[in-house]
């Protein structure tokens, strides 16, 4: 596992489940099923030519279930992962440059977020009335606005990680030759910012950004799983959970593979992320 | 130290005072209006009436005027009723948070004893099999969807074994304590399970990174005993850092209570919340929101004590230093 092919072996992986998934449509055509088609006359069937992993408990193909559900959680997962990576890297920046009081407020506030009980909170913004805040009904009760939900939601929870650590690489990188230079040359503190510090901090923000991956799916899941977060017919990982507590004297086999597959990624980009860190950056000593 | 306390004390209650704002904001959001619900559960309510009750509760006023009232009512102790159970909801949030606290700090207990342990021995027995195994089975604790670690330990000991009640904490006074303990495994287990894999990281990085210190080779070298040297000059400081991060992690942990206490439907705030916003009960959402925030803030704030007294290099009356 210390080569550099071993050590990039999680990103592999995850790009293998990537490819499965944007695979549904070519098993859903081959073998002619419709992954959101409700058939009761096959409820909890066993697993069989037509259905490889069986149905569900309202006679949908497992198969095409996962590999749809999984499209979803790794799509939200990139997108929220990008989102939180955005906002933390701005408030990174602003904090790490301007320091003094900005920086001890930016600061307080994520540190406060950090202490705060998320998952409570974000149930409350996952129940928030879209039409009371002056969005047009017929947007906020169609069923693609449940993804977009998702995506803000978890993408606000997770960029805390990301600020902290592009402050601190912006406190280092601050005071070092190139950024004098060109702040001395009279670059404006917008382009000394993005231009000159940003490229530089790459790596941790890298490092975060995949940690985050993880983390937003995670979230996903338990919302999706509380009925909060990815609305059926649309399926998730998570709330193709949402009903194995009932199903689970009956049909066990429904309330592992999902978790399985959502366990098999979000430890990969852990993986990923730790190993990024040790063979990107010299000073971790790494294992 | 004193002074220390108080200005994170009053830290503590401001940012309590912007989330109850917030989250006050928030419950104005939610699906649902508590006067068209009145309406709806009682025929004789014309719309007229309606209208009269908004104004009479200062519904139709600004957010800011309307929070402000409440904020008044609040801190004279009334919280308003809750509508789905018909009672004061300060009467509602006792017993959950009784229950919740119990839950959580058997949970910390149980995670700081496993996780500290685990950590500590991976850190004094480096790439050994078992250094490896601790690593593995922590990854695993840490990349776990806690609602699915619940449904899998459902599984095992509900379902298969039959050892175990999957869920329904009795409530009352009249069950027997080894009732209430029986009920208590497997929640508790799982909180455990699900944060014992991070603490065990966190000590294990500490604990190497203080033992390559050079205060340690001073130690060595004056012939210090092993036992002290791990103990007394290894873990007093590498537990600095680990409380920082454990520390942070109080919010995560309620989090993993919420989740716990549905799965298990086991009475506390945490089920509470989840219940009230699914029931568009207001003003028990809105309460037990705050108590969440005010318990983990408290937990930040024992923690910051616990931190100040393990650190003798920092300073307490020159207020937060060495973050």
């Amino acid at each position: 596992m210390r080569s550099r092919a071993g050590r990039l072996l999680p990103g592999g992986v995850l790009v293998l489940l990537a490819a499965l998934a944007l695979c549904a449509p070519i098993y859903e055509a081959a073998w002619g099923i419709d992954p959101n088609g409700v058939d009761l006359s096959q409820r909890y069937g066993q697993p069989s030519f037509t259905h490889p992993l069986g149905t569900d408990e309202l006679g949908r193909d497992l198969v095409a279930r996962l590999l749809r559900g999984g499209r979803v959680s790794l799509s939200v997962g990139l997108v929220a992962a990008l989102m939180a990576t955005a906002i933390g890297t701005v408030i990174g920046l602003l904090a790490g440059y301007f320091g003094g009081k900005l920086d001890a407020f930016l600061m307080r506030l994520t540190d406060s977020v950090i202490a705060l009980p998320l998952l409570p909170l974000l149930i409350v913004l996952a129940a928030v009335d879209l039409t009371k805040l002056g969005v047009p009904a017929a947007i906020a009760q169609s069923e693609d606005v449940s993804l977009y939900r998702i995506v803000i939601i978890t993408g606000l929870a997770s960029w805390t990680t990301v600020a902290r650590l592009v402050r601190g690489e912006t406190l280092a990188l601050r005071e070092r030759e190139f950024v004098l230079a060109a702040i001395g040359q009279g670059a404006g503190s917008l382009r000394v910012m993005f231009v000159h510090i940003f490229p530089n901090a790459l790596t941790p923000i890298i490092v975060a950004a995949t940690l985050s991956v993880g983390n937003v799916i995670l979230f996903e899941s338990v919302l999706s799983f509380l009925g909060l977060g990815i609305q059926p017919p649309i399926a998730s990982w998570g709330n193709m959970l949402t009903h194995a507590q009932e199903t689970i004297w009956s049909a066990p086999a429904l309330a592992i593979y999902p978790g399985v597959l959502i366990l098999i990624v979000v430890a990969n980009c852990n993986l990923l992320g730790d190993r990024l860190r040790d063979s990107l950056d010299p000073r971790s000593a790494g294992r | 130290m004193t002074r220390f306390a108080v200005t994170r004390a009053i830290e503590g209650l401001i940012v309590l005072l912007l989330m109850s704002f917030v989250v006050y904001g928030l419950i104005g959001l939610m699906p649902g209006d508590p006067i068209d619900l009145m309406i709806a559960s009682n025929p004789k309510l014309t719309t007229a009436d309606g209208q009269r009750l908004r104004a009479l509760y200062g519904l139709d006023r600004p957010i800011l005027e309307r929070y402000l009232n409440w904020l008044t009512a609040a801190v004279q102790g009334d919280f308003g009723y809750s509508r789905a159970f018909a009672r004061p909801v300060l009467e509602l949030v006792g017993p959950r948070l009784v229950n919740t606290l119990v839950l959580l700090i058997t949970a910390l207990a149980v995670a700081l004893i496993v996780g500290l342990g685990a950590g500590l021995y991976a850190a004094l027995h480096p790439r050994s099999w078992i250094d490896d195994l601790i690593g593995y089975l922590s990854f695993i604790s840490i990349s776990t969807p806690t609602f699915w670690l619940a449904l899998l330990l459902i599984m095992l000991f509900a379902v298969v074994l039959g050892v175990l009640p999957a869920s329904g904490m009795p409530v009352g006074a009249d069950t027997g304590l080894a009732e209430r303990l029986r009920h208590l495994i497997l929640p508790v287990a799982t909180l455990s399970l699900a944060s014992a894999g991070g603490y065990t990281r966190y000590m294990r990085a500490a604990m190497i990174e203080t033992l390559g210190q050079d205060f340690i080779r001073t130690a060595r070298s004056k012939g210090a005993s092993e036992m002290r040297i791990v103990l007394r000059h290894g873990l007093r400081n590498a537990l600095i850092p680990v409380i920082t991060v454990i520390a942070l992690d109080f919010g995560a942990l309620f989090s993993g209570a919420l989740i716990t206490e549905t799965m298990f439907a086991y009475p506390g705030m945490g089920k509470a919340i989840y219940d009230a916003i699914m029931a568009n009960d207001f003003n028990l959402a809105l309460v037990t929101l705050l108590f969440a925030t005010l318990t983990t803030l408290a937990g930040n704030f024992a923690a910051d004590l616990g931190y100040a007294w393990l650190d003798p290099r920092i300073s307490l009356a020159a207020g937060r230093a060495g973050t």
